[in-house]
């Protein structure tokens, strides 16, 4: 028999979902599925938290695109006269800032509507995916580097100076051989793996030997990597002849990331790339005796080694593994979109990788997915900037925010009233001081 | 029996002097290093003079030597710094003789330096270098504190980027609409708070990682500076990004002491603050009940819990505090140092900052030492790029980083974060 839990209409409002908050009495196991999972909906659960952190930091979002908008402001300035233009105005401003985000990163109905009418083409309608994935690639490799050492209880800030170390090799590779296509590329891509895995691998062998914590040491490389970068690109034989500014020759076309032939679409092998490298990653997490020693390391250093296994070798081992990725991080941006080095070329990749890492709570799928909502967010952020001249800055806040909500599940929580999950794998917390 | 007399034998061993102690290997390194140094610079070395002026410019008094004499001369002062360690055994003389040899070498590289320096460039501003050095370091130090007023009670700071971040722009809003240095300053200090209070709220409260917060806040910092820069100052910069600045203070007698008068006397309001904050919470940490709660508190809190210290009460004030002090270093750059907020202006200062706070030991003085020198070998590289040097400023800017890798990985003395760095603490 199924007895419906009676409406309490609690505090909370409709969820993401559209399922009401419930509170009803304990359903009884081998009841119906629907009133067991719309209760389930409103806990402290992985999905849930990641969806509402989504949307509180698209309404502090909201917030930041009203109170720096002229219009907005000057409505606001005559609101008791007429409220409703005040209303009115805010809803504009920011409905038209995240329908261009959402435009901009999945689907334009207007190109649809120009495809049936026959004026557009496939390539229109494509493009924000395209850029989405385009974007997502470099995040979620980079995302990879930083959750694999994660999860051997390493917490590798250094994603950015390996992802550079990997966009030099690429990029110096790239345009000093001369290889046939393919061949080039692979030989890009492996420098730039080896490049990265060369810079994890300090901070392994030192905090290894000496005890050195990881996160001051990666740190410190990220930014001796930036400066070894700026460097490099004015030397001769790097810089670009042809240019005064700090930019180097650019690589040849058979290093490219292989595209989509005879479109102009952006998307290339990087994201083909990031999801091997994701199957690659969840097979060696949970499939081999590395990955299950790495675990084990992660969750308990002392007991793994009173076990018998080797805790700095795994170490040194997994910030080298952790470097290559990184660097094929920073590989995909040169090679695939990018095609010469430049100070600014990888631009955050390694620093948003640590935050993609935490939203995809460090497994490997779910730091594709992070990857791709990441990607999303840079795709759609460039078209809101140019359509709506809503700065894109707007999308590094809400990036940050997204990740600073599902790093406290707690909080949210308790702003949203969410009953406490049955199976809690919410913690996030690593790194245990230094 | 055979066992007990292994045991013996390896008591023996363990209590016998190691004759490779850590001042005779360093003492063996210096040695080597300041004879390299006064063979390769001597060589380099020109025969001109290396002029070290005692002003701003070419002008005034100077010290003046040739350049190959000094180059030898000071590299063999590094090498007798290094031999005196190597002969003393003492360890309290190793900071100081460390220090001496270092500073030698860079003089003895820097009489190649300018001697070698094209045309009638062959002088090195002493009142100019040490000036940009200070102005250099200031951010770092205040930075840094905020970083040890965080560390010492026991949570991470990785958000001194954010929170200087946060008071540069704080400080040239405010400071344009009230048309007020000190407002701005006020301004300052509250942003560096607020981003305080997320970290303190959520680290202490919700339990987050703290190296993730820190990282999340300064994208945050980065994020919403940029937005409202993009939005408010680039539209209308002389309504919201034209702060009032601070002066220069000139005080009277003092300002007439040679190099130190210029640089130290002939300020403004920051480089004050930032001596008196240094003295304050050295004073505070060290001398005072709050200091030693704090201590504890970041040392052993359970300890401090039963003892009745309210842990987690101290530990928000103090990481409030800190964003106070790093917020008012932020406003260093938007009322005086540049006089508008630009995107991004930090630029990776706060990192530096942090590594200053960790090579100081998570001491106030001697974060101050540190900034200092990462302000030095600043400063240097861009006198370097001034003179046609072949050095790379990128390779001295390397120097903050480089040094705090040594410096963790206890290569050159060892450093020690506060027991319950980073850890949040439940009580029960």
């Amino acid at each position: 028999m199924t007895t419906a839990p009676p409406e309490q209409s609690p505090a909370a409002e409709a969820g993401p979902g559209g399922a009401a908050g419930q509170d009803g009495p304990q359903v009884a196991a081998g009841q119906a599925f629907l009133p067991v999972f719309v209760r389930n909906l409103w806990s402290a659960n992985t999905v849930t938290v990641s969806v509402l952190a989504i949307v509180l930091a698209m309404l502090f979002g909201g917030v930041l695109i009203l109170v720096s908008d002229e219009e907005v402001l000057a409505a606001f300035g005559y609101f008791f006269a007429a409220p409703s233009a005040a209303l009115t105005e805010s809803w504009r401003a920011v409905s038209e800032a995240y329908a261009n985000l959402f435009m901009g990163a999945i689907l334009d109905p207007q190109q649809i509507r120009a495809l049936a009418q026959g004026s557009g083409s496939w390539e229109r309608v494509l493009q924000p995916i395209s850029e989405t994935l385009t974007y997502a690639a470099p995040l979620t490799l980079t995302g990879l580097a930083v959750a694999l050492a994660f999860r051997g209880g390493l917490f590798n800030i250094g994603a950015q100076g390996q992802a550079l170390l990997g966009a030099i090799a690429a990029g110096v590779l790239g345009f000093a051989l001369g290889l046939p296509p393919v061949l080039h590329m692979l030989v890009a891509l492996l420098g730039a793996a080896l490049a990265g895995a060369v810079w994890g691998f300090v901070p392994g062998i030192l905090k290894a030997r000496t005890g050195a914590h990881e996160v001051i040491t990666t740190i410190m490389l990220n930014y001796t990597a930036a400066l070894f970068l700026a460097w490099l690109i004015v030397q001769r034989g790097i810089q670009d002849p042809n240019r005064t500014d700090a930019i180097s020759k650019p690589v040849r076309r058979s290093s490219y990331l292989l595209d989509l032939p005879g479109s102009s679409l952006r998307a290339n092998l990087g994201i083909v790339l990031a999801v091997l490298a994701c199957a690659a990653t969840a097979w060696l997490l949970n499939r081999s005796t590395f990955g299950f020693e790495l675990r084990a390391i992660g969750s308990n250093p002392d007991a793994a080694r009173t076990a018998g296994m080797g805790v700095a070798r795994t170490y040194v081992l997994v910030m080298g593994i952790s470097g290559a990725l990184a660097g094929l991080g920073g590989a995909s941006v040169v090679l695939g979109t990018e095609h010469t080095l430049t100070p600014q070329v990888i631009g955050q990749i390694g620093f948003n990788g640590i935050l993609v890492a935490l939203l995809g709570r460090a497994r490997p799928w779910g730091v594709l997915l992070g990857g791709l909502l990441f990607g999303a967010l840079q795709a759609g952020g460039n078209r809101m900037q140019s359509y709506a001249q809503t700065s894109v800055e707007l999308v590094t806040v809400l990036q940050a925010m997204i990740v600073l909500f599902i790093a406290a599940p707690a909080f949210v929580k308790t702003i949203f009233q969410l009953r406490a999950a049955r199976a809690a794998r919410l913690e996030t917390s690593v790194a245990k001081g230094w | 029996m055979s066992t007990a007399v292994a045991d013996l034998a390896t008591t023996t061993a363990a209590e016998a002097p190691r004759y490779w102690t850590r001042n005779r290997i360093t003492g063996v390194v210096l040695v080597v290093a300041g004879l390299a140094a006064a063979a390769v610079f001597g060589a380099l070395a020109t025969d001109r003079d290396a002029r070290f002026t005692l002003s701003e410019d070419a002008a005034g008094v100077a010290l003046s030597v040739n350049g190959t004499v000094g180059a030898v001369i000071f590299g063999l002062i590094a090498a007798g710094a290094g031999g005196a360690l190597f002969a003393t055994a003492a360890r309290r003389w190793y900071t100081l003789l460390l220090g001496l040899a270092i500073a030698a070498v860079v003089v003895s590289s820097l009489c190649w330096q300018v001697s070698s320096a094209p045309g009638d460039l062959n002088y090195m501003p002493l009142v100019d270098v040490a000036r940009g050095t200070f102005n250099a370091a200031l951010p770092l130090i205040f930075g840094a504190l905020g970083g040890v007023l965080c560390e010492r009670s026991g949570v991470i700071n990785v958000a001194i980027e954010g929170q200087l971040l946060m008071g540069a722009f704080a400080g040239a809003l405010v400071g344009t609409l009230a048309a007020s240095a000190v407002a701005g300053l006020l301004a300052a200090a509250v942003a560096g708070l607020l981003i305080s209070a997320v970290l303190a709220v959520f680290a202490i409260r919700y339990l987050v990682d703290q190296v993730v917060l820190g990282i999340v806040l300064n994208l945050f910092a980065v994020g919403l500076t940029g937005f409202l820069y993009e939005r408010l100052m680039q539209q209308d910069a002389a309504r919201y990004n034209e702060p009032v600045g601070f002066g220069v203070w000139r005080i009277p007698v003092l300002s007439e002491i040679p190099v130190i008068g210029p640089v130290l006397f002939e300020a403004h309001i920051f480089l004050y603050l930032a001596l008196a904050a240094v003295v304050v919470i050295h004073i505070g940490l060290f001398h005072t009940r709050w200091g030693l709660r704090t201590r504890s508190v970041g040392e052993h809190p359970v300890a401090a819990d039963t003892l009745g210290v309210r842990v987690r009460g101290t530990r928000y004030r103090n990481v409030l505090l800190a964003g106070v002090v790093a917020g008012t270093g932020g406003a260093y750059y938007t009322l005086f140092l540049v006089s508008q907020f630009t995107k991004n202006m930090i630029g990776g200062k706060g990192f530096i900052a942090l590594a200053a706070m960790i090579f100081g030991r998570w001491s106030p003085t001697g974060a101050l030492l540190a900034a200092l020198f990462f302000g030095f070998a600043d400063k240097l590289a861009t006198y370097l790029g001034a003179i046609a040097s072949p050095i790379p400023s990128q390779f001295l800017n390397m120097l903050p980083y480089l040094a705090t890798i040594l410096a963790v990985a206890g290569l050159v003395g060892r450093v020690r974060a506060p027991a319950a760095d980073g850890k949040p603490y439940v009580q029960g």
